[in-house]
């Protein structure tokens, strides 16, 4: 079981002392969570993508790839990507990239995007969101899968004998989710390729959290992949501890009241109730998020939102030790002693990728490798060469 | 439809005359509604006073709608919504995005009803910002078809036609199936006689009377819906691909 955090990277004025971050600051301070969450021993650091303001967010694969380059054991990933807006070329190019200069210790995950005006700032019709998600995915996996791709969709310019560089790590392409909190359609994408499927569901009660997983589940039984609680599911989630109950909801209450997206509306009494986040002593917030399972089955990623509303660098490292020393390490412990046997516990690594399309590879003999077309060389013969030096 | 079965045959008679014995046998055919179970009516009152002459005229067009259901033998009941009891939770979800608690509730049971009675006062010449709001936080497509009654109240008589201009768009954009006579109450309506034509229990009865011919007319919403799963509507991945092929 994963767990980790996720940053909408937004820039909000702290309501206790009036106090903005400039967007370098919170670029910066970011850069410094993720290195803090990697050293604290979480297992994933993942960035929304946003192209407006408030939010600082706009290039991932640059701010992944700097981190990959200055982590050592974190999963580094995406919430969200944006599959509709982003041309899908460029999604398999610099996805490719990271996962080369990250030595495969990534993945993504897609997503539609929740703001309106980024459709047409990047060219696209909002109303054909589904489908540019659809048929955009459609081409990255051609472009991760086959060397050499003709193609024509609805939505952008044919390719006619294009190859995306570099070639996946090893020729496998990265592990994929799809993320959606309303739409369905997104839920039968990810099981009908046995992708995961991240239900965001910070700001949603649990009911809605539960039929949308449910309906994944089913769907990639469906479709093949294994059984339906084989399937790869996440979940967002939302926590401000302090060994201290009380003074956890003391401190946090400003926050909450101003935060964008809930702030000014419901009470945190009710927010807290409805929704996932959970505002407490480190006790409370195991007890909650261990009933998790109970609602949406055994799952493999929990992402928790540390970052926001303004909250101090300072404030936000603490909650990172917090999560990472007194939570975490009991949540896994609960998470593997009720997984039932065959169910994973981790969403699929590079390494378990490599290992399946081996096996997928000698069972057919069509899987497709990242020959180098200049040398004949596979990246297998470098792996098989690295490992006999190693035993010798 | 409001045709009367006459007219119906006189024009099928004029225009159509080949349809007349297919026109005769429908005409002729029982009631559907009285062979199926009961119906549930759902009052949804915006009035903020207590207590509020917008829930009185709520209460008189449900009890007319199940009057003259009960004309046709078909039971109905109904539940009645105040929706100031649920004015925070409704600017929640406006901010939110998600209803809570009792709220979510009553948003499936309207959704789900046979049949709305929709009442407000009118504010500043048009519905309250209350009534709107949870208009507002309903799925678009969730009122398609669903058979609704509007009424409305104010001081005076001259801002009658609000729910001509204000509340039927409002509906006919949600695609609800309004019935053709609404009903304003001013404050001196309270004060008429009943019994002749053009007062305010003559028209509560008439619009009572269209909802339930349209209500009867259909099977009850809890038996034609039965069971279905959730997202049953997807369609599947083929689909969705092959929509977007050549």
């Amino acid at each position: 079981m994963q767990y980790g955090i996720f940053t909408v990277s937004d820039v909000t004025t702290d309501p206790t002392t009036g106090r903005t971050p400039d967007d370098t600051e919170r670029v910066r301070n970011i850069l410094t969570i993720a290195k803090h969450a990697d050293e604290a021993g979480l297992d994933v650091f993942a960035t929304g993508e946003h192209h407006n303001p408030p939010f600082v967010a706009s290039s991932p694969t640059t701010m992944l790839g700097y981190l990959a380059g200055v982590t050592k054991n974190i999963t580094l990933s995406t919430a969200t990507t944006l599959i509709t807006t982003n041309d899908p070329v460029r999604i398999a190019e610099e996805y490719a990239m990271l996962q080369v200069i990250s030595d495969g210790r990534m993945d993504l995950m897609l997503g539609r995007g929740n703001t309106g005006p980024v459709y047409p700032w990047f060219g696209q019709d909002i109303r054909q969101g589904i489908n540019l998600a659809i048929e955009n995915y459609a081409l990255v996996r051609r472009l991760w899968t086959e060397d050499v791709v003709d193609w024509q969709g609805k939505f952008r310019t044919p390719l006619q004998g294009f190859t995306s560089t570099p070639r996946p790590l090893d020729g496998v392409p990265p592990f994929v989710w799809h993320g959606s909190i309303r739409s369905p359609e997104i839920a039968e994408q990810a099981a009908y390729y046995g992708d995961g499927f991240l239900h965001n569901n910070i700001f949603w009660p649990m009911e809605h959290t539960k039929q949308m997983v449910a309906f994944y589940r089913q769907r990639f039984e469906h479709y093949g992949h294994g059984r339906a609680d084989q399937a790869i599911v996440g979940l967002g989630g939302q926590v401000f501890v302090r060994k201290d109950s009380q003074k956890a909801w003391d401190e946090f209450r400003p926050y909450f009241d101003n935060a964008p997206v809930y702030g000014h509306g419901p009470s945190m009494e009710d927010f807290t109730r409805e929704t996932p986040l959970t505002v407490g002593s480190p006790q409370q917030v195991i007890d909650r998020y261990a009933a998790f399972r109970e609602d949406v089955g055994d799952y493999q990623r929990q992402l928790f939102l540390v970052d926001h509303a303004g909250l101090p660098l300072k404030t936000v490292l603490e909650q990172i030790d917090i999560l990472a020393e007194d939570i975490v390490p009991v949540l896994r412990a609960e998470a593997d002693k009720h997984r039932p046997e065959g169910v994973p516990s981790n969403p699929p690594t590079h390494a378990d990728l490599v290992a399946k399309a081996q096996a997928a590879g000698e069972a057919t003999g069509l899987h497709v490798v990242g020959e180098d077309r200049w040398t004949g060389r596979r990246a297998e013969d470098d792996a098989d060469e690295t490992a006999e030096a190693a035993t010798r | 439809m409001t045709t009367t079965p006459t007219a119906g045959a006189t024009l099928d008679v004029v225009n159509r005359p080949d349809d007349l014995s297919i026109r005769r046998s429908i005409v002729n055919q029982p009631e559907p509604a009285s062979t199926v179970g009961p119906r549930h009516v759902v009052l949804v009152s915006a009035g903020l006073s207590q207590p509020s002459s917008t829930r009185l005229l709520g209460d008189r067009l449900a009890e007319a709608t199940v009057a003259a259901l009960a004309e046709q033998g078909v039971d109905a009941t109904v539940e009645t919504v105040e929706l100031r009891d649920h004015a925070h939770a409704i600017m929640d979800a406006m901010l939110t995005g998600f209803a809570s608690g009792d709220l979510a509730q009553v948003i499936e049971d309207v959704t789900g009803a046979d049949a709305l009675v929709l009442v407000t006062p009118l504010f500043t010449t048009t519905y309250s910002g209350l009534f709107k709001s949870f208009v507002d936080i309903l799925d678009k497509d969730s009122l398609v078809g669903m058979p609704v009654l509007l009424g409305a109240t104010g001081g005076t008589p001259r801002h009658s036609l609000a729910l001509e201009y204000g509340l039927r768009p409002l509906f006919t954009y949600l695609r609800a199936d309004v019935v053709t006579t609404s009903v304003f109450a001013a404050t001196d309506d309270w004060a008429e006689a009943g019994g002749s034509a053009g007062t305010l229990p003559e028209r509560v009865r008439r619009a009572g009377g269209e909802l339930a011919r349209t209500v009867a007319s259909r099977a009850p919403r809890a038996q034609a819906s039965g069971s279905a799963e959730p997202f049953s509507g997807t369609p599947s991945f083929e689909d969705l691909l092959g929509g977007l092929a050549g």
